[in-house]
């Protein structure tokens, strides 16, 4: 086990050390930032100035490995744009990230796995059908469409609840939190079921396919000649059965939702990090962008490994590979 | 993909028992299971509608959309059933430049549908090919592919597409590329996940101890029944392509604006949306909602029909 | 109905709080502005919000009215003493958030420090850098020495926020972010700041001009403009910059929400590739095949395309009516504005005419490249633009792509036109006329933003002059010869010159400005 785990661990850093490679070209690829931040007055001397100060003017290589160099030590470079550690700006705005994130998931699994449940179970009934359809709908809408009819309609036409933004924050443990306000919880509702749509629908269709296969199993046929009762078949065996792929995909899809929180974000004008990482992208502010895609793919390592950690405890069939 | 490699199956059986009509193959048994449940035959027909719009819109729009000569901004953001400049009659309207709706529409359903299945195509191929291969061969070539897996998935989507179109350059072929990138690695793990678990069942020991080889073992027993979750995520892939495209549009890295998809077509209007213009956005976002919607109903019930768990 | 109520009633509540004469002046404000406020740091990246923030919490010696023409700030008064000499009277009696005086110390020390501020993407050095010696007369009085007769000194010292020696010395951006040091003599003192999010003021009581309005502003960035627009219509905020002009239209009719307007300092131009003489691959005939001289050297080409422009279409159509079609670098009433440069009616026949006569009767194909994401509407305007062309038989591949794509690619000078735009601060000519259409010169520091590479002696030398001219009667001459010559040779194409709109609930009363910058002390409530 700690094997596995040490060589897990050195695949994330491969995988992080290929990632920042990329992107230290991708985004020099990309443009030039001092062109986009630099007041159109200066001129070429000014320019030339500002490419020096932001280390711009060594050759690629050496940037990168003074940038490998600094990271060794824990620092990730300083954003162009905002003058502050890249590392800090992210941490800044991660909690608001967070409480979005996890707000969609809770709402994608609250609401998800009853209504798969149910259409799983009675697959003929019109209510069962009504489900299927609109999950088909939940993910054949464009997220940043979607946010802003709800906008128009909750905000602007009924009046309901808050355009944009985030609500008022309470400091725990040194980060700020807007869950534990009302009016924190209001700002929060849109934002977060935006989020959600699409993840309730795979939910839905996660739980009613696992439904649907685990009731024709041996072992259910089984479990109801036994003479267990119908909620003990469909809870405990049925369920622990169906758990398998709407954990690995709740648990991958933590990740991405985080990742793709930017477009709920710069609808809802939510002061997360995916709206920083768009701003980054669009001044090419590199550090950020690197430090933001370091932490990024950290996140998803960890949630893989936690993921296949759990599916060997949840199905032994699957072993993890020590060879 | 899915829908292609189950005639290949069924037709050759056919052949060989070289009996007429009546007999019944695992492809009618398909064909007449699928004809059973009639969404799914609305949704056929619904999206079979769509791609043959998409294929006859040069001769039926009243507009080529795509000529700027032929558009007039003095006939911009005309309402509905406005007959323009040109003479003919704008049925849906026409956006900021002057182009007419309705072709417009049928022009970008073309785009969108082009780059949705070109994409998920191409990344279905790939991914189900690597994860296939990565659940059978295991050890250095499992650790290769998944770490690559992780890599892809760790790279949130719209910055892959966004970095791939700035060093590539706009245009289609480019989203279609862009898209493959940022999507095979969903196919590669959903197929691994699943083959998994099927390699260690007893049909593929069986199939080992006949000492069939590798590939047909691979082609003809694991990946049939990876299939089912494979159409799930294909026909949300599906989804997510077209989606991913209209929001690239969105932020203006897609399609060429000359040139718009329906994607494209929808975020140009959605800044119309709160002005009360709304037909700019609203046709081309019910006509991409039809489409997604009628080629999810299809694979939906692809899904039901190709389980063979659900057949006991 | 649920609306009209909520918002009749909100009318009826402010309007009562603005009655009252006690409670009338103890007002709060909620701004929501359209683009990233960087740092509060004033002289660390010079961006227009980071101004108009600088001028909420510090000021400089100058600033500019509503018209963007030069005004006293912290300086009372200014003259040049000798020919490369500039003296500036300070206001007395002039305190900083933190009690300390305003002398003339913390002027050579905020003159001082920009060029000193580390990391700097975009530093306001440019605008301190003619300073090349000061002299202390006293502590109200500061002499500023340049390098030869400088003019441009007092309108230049306007972009430069006035510091605290004491407070600041050593002080650096992530101190004033952290609002440490976010102390300085403008109207109002910081609160608190959350980057990409809000910045939270109250009045500065003891402000040396008109007292502020409001006791408490909260400036919130909602860079997305459906976002901001609904955050205005759903009432959350009171007043947004940056109204897109789609909903300007709709907005006029709207009894909740009311609008100022100010004709703006922002031109929209089109440049022309001028660096090749030869072939170019963003050039073709109509067949594809690449031409052998570039045919925008031509003078005949340049006036067809400029004619083909159908301005009051693109100002109308494309704009909603919110820009005024122009000719020239800026609108009337500024300095260097030339009277009577008209932009030439559209004329697809003399177009053509003027195409046949420099050798392409049937046209040819251009690059037309532009941003999608930095002018209002420039896509939309790079799209009529490619219509009207292709109507004199000019076929445009029109290219819109983010900015920073853009920009690199303008420098590398990869288009046949390219569209672009160029805001004057300042209100005077002579900074278009230095970095737009002057020959590339870095020891000039001339042409920094001339992406076609355009050249015109004639225009060069006049500009030289009016460098150097204190008079301000002849520099004004000077400026309006050189744009004069520039526009007749089309060496760019001005399009229009934006107005810039506001929206903000109808309590309020705005005076718009010219510069676009978004400042709590330009917003009050409608007198009773």
């Amino acid at each position: 086990m700690a094997l596995y785990l040490a060589r897990r661990l050195l695949q994330a850093a491969l995988v992080m050390l290929a990632m920042s490679l990329i992107v230290f070209v991708g985004v020099y690829a990309i443009g030039d930032p001092v062109e986009i931040l630099i007041s159109p007055d200066a001129d070429q001397m000014e320019r030339e100035r500002a490419i020096k100060a932001l280390g711009l003017d060594l050759p690629l290589w050496m940037q990168y490995l003074s940038f490998l160099g600094n990271a060794l030590r824990g620092d990730l470079g300083r954003s162009f744009v905002f003058n502050e550690p890249a590392l800090q700006l992210i941490m800044q705005r991660m909690p608001a990230t967070l409480e979005l994130a996890l707000g969609a998931t809770i709402m994608a699994l609250i609401i998800g796995i009853p209504l798969g449940l149910y259409a799983g179970l009675k697959p003929k009934s019109p209510a069962a059908k009504t489900i299927m359809t609109g999950s088909i709908l939940g993910f054949s809408l464009p997220t940043f469409w979607v946010g802003l009819m709800m906008i128009m309609v909750f905000a602007v036409q009924l009046g309901w609840l808050p355009s944009t933004g985030r609500g008022e924050t309470v400091e725990v443990m040194g980060t700020r939190w807007s869950f534990l306000t009302w009016d924190g919880l209001r700002h929060l509702a849109m934002p977060a079921l935006n989020l959600a749509l699409f993840k309730i629908s795979l939910v839905i269709r996660l739980t009613r396919a696992g439904v649907r296969e685990t009731m024709l199993m041996d072992f259910v046929k089984f479990a109801r000649a036994k003479g267990l009762t119908n909620q003990r078949v469909i809870f405990v065996h049925v369920f622990k059965n169906i758990m398998i792929p709407v954990v690995t995909v709740v648990g991958l899809e933590l990740g991405s939702t985080i990742a793709f929180s930017v477009v709920t974000e710069s609808v809802f004008a939510w002061p997360g990090m995916g709206k920083l990482i768009i701003d980054s992208i669009n001044v090419l502010d590199r550090p950020v962008i690197v430090a933001y895609l370091m932490i990024i793919v950290m996140m998803f390592i960890t949630i893989n490994l936690l993921v296949d950690l759990s599916y060997s405890a949840l199905d032994p069939r699957v072993r993890l590979e020590n060879k | 993909m899915s829908a292609s490699s189950l005639p290949q199956g069924g037709l050759p059986t056919a052949t060989v028992t070289g009996a007429p009509l009546k007999v019944e193959t695992p492809f009618r048994r398909f064909v007449s299971e699928f004809f059973e449940s009639k969404t799914a035959v609305f949704g056929l027909v619904v999206f079979v509608l769509a791609v043959t719009i998409a294929l006859l819109a040069p001769f039926i729009a009243p507009q080529n959309p795509y000529d700027l000569a032929q558009l007039d901004i003095m006939d911009g953001r005309l309402e509905p059933g406005t007959v323009g400049g040109a003479g003919f009659t704008y049925w849906l309207g026409t956006d900021d430049q002057g182009r007419d709706m309705l072709s417009g529409i049928m022009y970008g359903l073309r785009i969108s549908l082009a780059v949705g299945a070109g994409s998920a195509i191409v990344a279905c191929l790939v991914g189900a090919s690597l994860g296939l291969l990565a659940a059978y061969a295991g050890g250095k070539t499992d650790t290769v592919i998944m770490r690559l897996v992780d890599l892809q998935l760790s790279f949130p989507s719209i910055l892959a597409a966004l970095m791939i179109l700035a060093f590539l350059g706009k245009g289609i072929m480019n989203v279609v590329l862009a898209l493959v990138i940022v999507e095979w690695a969903y196919y590669a793990r959903t197929v691994r996940g699943t083959a998994l678990v099927e390699r260690r069942r007893e049909y593929i020991e069986a199939a080992q101890c006949l000492a069939l080889p590798t590939w047909r073992i691979i082609f003809r027993h694991l990946l049939p029944n990876c299939l089912p979750p494979l159409i799930v995520v294909g026909t949300m892939q599906v989804a997510r392509a077209i989606a991913l495209e209209a929001t690239l549009s969105f932020l203006g890295l897609g399609v060429p604006i000359t040139e718009p998809s329906l994607g494209l077509l929808i975020s140009n209007g959605y800044e119309y949306m709160l002005s009360g213009k709304y037909w700019i956005s609203f046709y081309p976002g019910i006509a991409l909602l039809v489409t997604i919607v009628s080629i999810n109903l299809v694979g939906d019930h692809l899904r039901d029909v190709l389980n063979p768990r659900l057949k006991k | 109905m649920k609306i009209c109520n909520r918002v009749a009633l909100l009318a009826a509540v402010s309007a009562l709080a603005v009655g009252l004469p006690a409670a009338g002046q103890a007002q709060n404000i909620t701004i929501a502005v359209g683009a990233q406020v960087t740092s509060l740091d004033p002289q660390y990246h010079a961006l227009s919000p980071n101004y108009a923030v600088a001028e909420m919490l510090f000021g400089a010696l100058t600033g500019f009215d509503a018209n963007g023409r030069l005004q006293p700030g912290l300086a009372e008064s200014w003259k040049p003493v000798a020919p490369d000499t500039w003296e500036f009277k300070l206001r007395p009696g002039v305190k900083f958030h933190n009690g300390n005086d305003f002398t003339a110390e913390d002027v050579a020390f905020s003159i001082a420090r920009p060029p000193t501020v580390p990391n700097s993407p975009s530093s306001y050095a440019i605008y301190t850098r003619a300073v090349k010696g000061v002299e202390i007369v006293d502590p109200l009085t500061i002499r500023l020495k340049t390098d030869g007769p400088y003019p441009l000194l007092p309108t230049d010292l306007g972009q430069v926020a006035m510091l605290d020696k004491q407070t600041h010395e050593g002080a650096t951006t992530e101190d004033f972010n952290s609002g440490k040091v976010a102390i300085g003599a403008g109207p109002f003192r910081f609160v608190s700041f959350r980057s990409g999010d809000r910045l939270e003021l109250e009045r500065n009581e003891d402000y040396w001009g008109p007292k502020p309005v409001w006791k408490h502003v909260s400036y919130r960035i909602i860079t997305n403009n459906g976002a901001r627009m609904a955050a205005m219509l759903a009432g959350d905020v009171d007043m947004i910059d940056q109204v897109p002009t789609n909903d300007i239209a709709r907005l006029r009719r709207e009894s909740r929400v009311k609008l100022s307007e100010k004709d703006g300092l922002r031109i929209i131009f089109l440049g022309t590739d001028q660096s090749r003489d030869g072939e170019s691959p963003y050039l073709s005939d109509n067949d594809g095949k690449p031409l052998p001289r570039n045919p925008l050297r031509d003078l005949r080409v340049r006036q067809a395309l400029n004619i083909a422009i159908d301005r009051p279409a693109i100002v109308q159509r494309v704009m909603e009516g919110s820009a005024l079609p122009s000719a020239q670098f800026l609108p009337s009433g500024t300095f260097g504005y030339v009277p009577g440069l008209e932009p030439v009616r559209s004329d697809v026949n003399t177009a053509k005419k003027l195409l046949a006569d420099a050798g392409y009767p049937n046209g040819f194909r251009i690059t037309l490249a532009g941003p999608n994401d930095r002018y209002l509407n420039d896509a939309r305007i790079l799209q009529a633009v490619g219509q009207m062309w292709s109507r004199i038989g000019v076929q445009a591949n029109v290219e819109a792509m983010p900015w920073t794509t853009f920009a690199a690619r303008r420098t590398r000078q990869e288009f046949g036109a390219f569209l672009s735009g160029w805001g004057t601060a300042s209100a005077e000519a002579s900074s278009p006329l230095r970095s737009l259409t002057a020959t590339p010169s870095r020891e000039k520091g001339w042409g920094g933003s001339n992406g076609g590479r355009y050249s015109n002696p004639e225009a060069d030398a006049k500009l030289e002059a009016a460098l150097s001219e204190l008079d301000d009667a002849k520099r004004e001459t000077l400026l309006q010869d050189a744009t004069r010559i520039t526009m007749e040779d089309v060496g760019i194409m001005p399009i229009h010159i934006q107005k810039n709109v506001w929206a903000m609930k109808p309590n309020l009363v705005h005076d718009a400005r010219a510069d676009e910058l978004t400042r709590a002390q330009d917003v009050r409530p409608a007198a009773k």
